[in-house]
């Protein structure tokens, strides 16, 4: 939403002063000052569980000292915030031993080795959490289902939910839900567990907001090291919603693609956007070279060769049968500035107003 | 819309729509067309806002709906003008706004004086009851009140009129200039938006400045240092045309599927093939490009550099991630080398030139830097300087144009083609979420042959009784221009008498065979939407695909 930002508030974060609006929340706050919490179970986008407690800071209010989550507590003025004091990052340490004790070993995490590292194991590094300060507890199966997308591996699964927020409160769709108790639980789907079979509209957001490797990209997994990715910022090529996504690139080559949170679509993709924005620049049948038509049969040619022949053809019948015997298209799918250039040649190139896009269908 | 009100972009931005109060979406699959859009609208409806959808179909949305209003294909037009019929009977109008902001209203008022609840009824299928239960809503709502529309409502044969009861209804709401309120047509492509921005049209330059408007000619011909062709173009409906009549002698086509997306396949085909030279720029042989002479292989998206305007006004930056594969070269830098074989007298070298120079001559985006873009994330046009933030919603203090809203009285135009006893069914097509336009995208991503296996026609059981099919059967479907052959799906999305066919599958079925060749005599927008079709079994076929 668009909302203005009042600075009403005072808050200092770690000594540093920061001006926050009243509706802020003290992760808010912190944020804004330039500090971080690990935030295992938020997504800004469906508000706060506040059930991980990861994010739990010291603040100090009035003279009274208290701990709260800072995904729910709101700031207040004059308000003392402290991330990172010796009890609480020991707490932070501890709580992440267990949830590493609940899941399979980071060496093996698929979103870290092929995406990127997960919050799970950003947080646990930081914190110098070890997987194995505690019983393992692992016991989950991973999920059967041959869809071609999502991959469900519930051996890092923490149970934070959201997934089935993100699905139910901002995709909508309700394809999933949390499955069975305490250790046993899981993500399923309805009826026989198999997303192609229920409501899921593929558009990625659960995988996108999963903070550890239990849901990730198939296409990707497996098929790339998260070391070597780079994200080039750009916007979906589907539909005119042009939603942002980061294409990603690993020695050159595309490998996929992951939303941009901080583009006005706001991490929203579709199916589309999620899984098919790349593939098809990669397809065997991309044309690669320029190609003349001769006796009915195309042959290769070079740039040269079929920018000159376009040339003397278009200009012969602009000079003989008028301006107006040539049509120009241009196209919707193509970046503006491309379409800029195709009106100029028609109207000074070839001298004719005969230039159109397809917006009309 | 670009006749009225503006130049056919939302009034207000996506977000905005799950803040509205009301939402009234006419002849927009959102879910399946824009999933994202839908989301917002989803959002809106679990905030507690009514959601309106004028649909003869059921559809994901309908689902969410407060009310569906089923309207029988092609007449919008009473629907919307009986809505305003109520809104000024009943008094129910924006009173500050019609008298400060627009003109026209008394021609309106008469005009719509025919078009009751009763006679709206008959013609579009809907019970009175609710057509004034709707129009009551709408202008309860005042003010935070939007209306959404895509295709379905601009590809009939009287798509511009449609659009201009819609805008109607906007201004006797006063829902103009105002945040989630406004007349939103959600666009198709990607980039529609900026190709009509950027002057790719027969009658604008860069910015939608009429060609024929004094002194727009000479501030391009200054700045281009060339003379400007004085006739308006021809659109490419009119150009189809006047190929078929041997007036056109070549054609550039830069990445569009002409032969497969156009409504009438067959007459597209026939247009080109009675062309004598033919470029096409692409990425792929599609159909459009094996009747070429010449075909120059392009980059896509994720190889090139510039700027794409989305359906709420926004320009936002487009990156290369890769460079392009084999020979392949962008359309920006195609285009330069040609216009230097032209001798244009140009200097610009790249994307970020060119848009510099377009910018520069037209105000509507003169603020909008590359280095804003990169800064702040995409803006919204108008932005006319560089310390303009962009606009969020049209309108706001008066019409964009500087005029007032004007009402165009607008009468009821059946569909083009009308169904007899030979051609009983209409066939009305669309687009479906997981297949883009032609297919010739996602049809190359692994995984979405799954998601709808093939093409299909959608018939509802009792029509599927009466002709004795079964589901899964293949038919032959036929309209007067040509026919195709497809499985059925017997679902009740569709009602009786019509069947629905998307437009993405070419290899297996060419559904725009079959679309009328009628167009909107205004923009010429193709009739995608209904045309008269029959059904026949295939002697010997029964078998399940
Ligand atoms: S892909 Fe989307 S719809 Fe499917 S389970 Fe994930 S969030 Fe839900
Ligand atoms: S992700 Fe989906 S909704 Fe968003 S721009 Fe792409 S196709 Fe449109
Ligand atoms: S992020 Fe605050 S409790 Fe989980």
């Amino acid at each position: 939403m668009v909302t203005e930002v009042k600075n009403k508030l005072n808050v200092e974060v770690n000594g540093i002063e920061i001006g926050c609006g009243t509706e802020s929340r003290v992760l808010d706050a912190i944020r804004a000052a330039g500090f971080d919490v690990p935030t295992l179970c938020y997504d800004e986008r469906i508000g706060p569980q506040g059930t991980c407690r990861m994010c739990l800071v010291d603040v100090e209010v009035d003279g009274q000292k208290q701990q709260v989550a800072a995904c729910t507590a709101f700031s207040s003025e004059a308000m003392k915030v402290e991330t990172h004091s010796d009890s609480i990052t020991e707490y932070r340490k501890t709580i992440l031993e267990l949830l590493l004790s609940e899941t399979a070993s980071p060496a093996n995490c698929p979103k870290c080795l092929s995406f990127k590292k997960c919050e799970l194991h950003t947080a646990a590094e930081e914190y110098g959490a070890k997987w194995d300060a505690f019983p393992s507890l692992v016991v989950r199966e991973k999920a059967v289902d041959d869809n071609p997308f999502i991959q469900r591996d519930y051996d890092y699964c923490i149970s934070c939910f959201r997934c089935t927020n993100v699905c139910n409160d901002w995709e909508q769709a309700a394809a999933i839900t949390v499955e069975g108790r305490g250790q046993e639980n899981s993500i399923a789907s309805y009826f026989n567990n198999k997303l192609l079979d229920s409501p899921c509209t593929f558009c990625g957001q659960c995988i996108n907001t999963c903070p550890t490797g239990a849901l990730t990209d198939k296409k990707i997994t497996g098929k790339t090291k998260a070391d070597n990715i780079e994200r080039t910022k750009t916007v979906c090529p589907y539909c005119g919603v042009g939603c942002g996504i980061h294409l990603l690139t690993e020695d050159g080559k595309l490998k996929g693609t992951e939303p941009d949170f901080s583009a006005p679509s706001r991490g929203s993709l579709c199916v589309k956007g999620q899984f098919a924005s790349w593939e098809f620049v990669k397809s065997e049948e991309r044309l690669k070279y320029p190609l003349i038509k001769e006796n009915g049969a195309f042959r290769r040619a070079s740039w040269d060769e079929a920018l000159d022949l376009i040339t003397e053809r278009f200009t012969s019948f602009r000079d003989e049968d008028g301006p107006d015997s040539l049509v120009c298209w241009s196209s919707a799918r193509s970046v503006t500035e491309a379409n800029y250039l195709m009106q100029k040649f028609a109207r000074i190139g070839i001298g004719t107003n005969n230039i159109d896009n397809c917006s009309r269908t | 819309m670009a006749v009225m009100v503006g130049k056919g972009a939302m009034t207000n931005s996506i977000e905005e729509l799950a803040g509205t109060d009301l939402l009234l979406v006419a002849g927009s699959n959102t879910t399946e067309a824009h999933p994202v859009i839908s989301l917002r609208m989803k959002r809106a409806v679990r905030n507690g806002a009514k959601l309106i959808v004028i649909d003869p179909r059921k559809t994901e949305l309908t689902k969410w709906a407060t009310r569906h209003l089923r309207i029988k294909i092609g007449t919008d037009i009473p629907l919307f003008n009986a809505l305003a019929h109520v809104m000024i009977k009943e008094d129910l109008i924006d009173r500050d706004y019609v008298d400060n902001r627009t003109e026209g209203f008394d021609e309106l008022a008469k005009h719509i004086e025919l078009y009751t609840p009763d006679l709206a009824a008959e013609i579009c299928g809907i019970p009175a009851e609710e057509i004034i239960a709707t129009a009551r809503e709408y202008a309860a709502a005042n003010g935070k009140a939007a209306i959404c529309y895509t295709l379905g409502i601009t590809e009939h044969s009287c798509g511009s009129h449609n659009v201009q009861s819609v805008a109607n209804l906007g201004m006797l709401g006063g829902n103009f200039g105002k945040p989630n309120a406004g007349v939103n047509p959600l666009r198709g492509q990607n980039n529609v938006q900026g190709a009509s921005d950027s002057g790719a049209l027969p009658t604008d330059l860069p910015g939608y400045q009429k060609i024929e408007r004094p002194g727009v000619r000479e501030k391009f011909e200054k700045a281009w240092n060339a003379e400007l062709p004085k006739r308006r173009g021809i659109t490419k409906i009119t150009a189809m045309d006047q190929m078929l009549r041997g007036r056109v002698k070549g054609v550039y086509i830069m990445g569009e599927n002409t032969v497969v997306s156009d409504p009438n396949t067959n007459h597209a085909q026939a247009a080109l093939e009675a062309t004598e030279f033919i470029v096409v720029q692409d990425i792929f042989m599609t159909d459009t490009a094996k009747l070429a002479d010449v075909v120059l292989p392009a980059a896509t998206f994720a190889e090139s550099d510039g700027t794409f305007a989305n359906s709420e006004r926004r320009v936002q930056r487009v990156r290369p991630a890769i460079k392009p594969v084999g020979e392949s070269r962008t359309d920006v830098n195609i285009l330069l080398d040609l216009m230097a074989r032209f001798n244009i007298d140009q200097n610009l070298q790249s994307a970020s030139d060119a848009w510099d120079e377009m910018r520069q001559l037209s105000p509507l985006f003169g603020g909008i830097s590359y280095e804003r873009l990169d800064n702040e994330g995409g803006i919204q046009w108008p932005c006319p300087t560089e310390d303009h933030p962009g606009t969020q919603y049209l309108h706001k203090d008066e019409m964009d144009s500087g005029l007032p809203g004007y009402f165009a009285p607008v009468d009821h135009i059946p569909p083009a083609e009308q169904t007899d006893s030979e051609y009983p069914l209409v066939l009305t097509t669309g687009r479906r979420r997981s297949t883009y336009h032609t297919g010739t995208q996602t049809g190359r991503a692994s995984g979405f042959e799954l998601l709808v296996p093939s093409e299909l026609a959608e018939i509802n059981s009792y029509d599927a009784e009466q002709l004795e099919l079964k589901d899964g059967q293949t038919v032959t479907v036929s309209s007067r221009r040509g026919s195709v052959e497809v499985p059925i799906k017997i679902t009740d999305r569709s009602p009786h008498g019509t069947i629905f066919m998307s437009f993405a599958f070419p290899e297996l079925t060419q559904t725009n065979r079959l679309t009328s060749d009628a167009y909107d005599f205004i923009t010429e927008t193709p009739e995608f939407k209904a045309c008269a079709v029959r059904i026949d079994k295939i002697e010997s076929s029964t078998t399940a695909t």
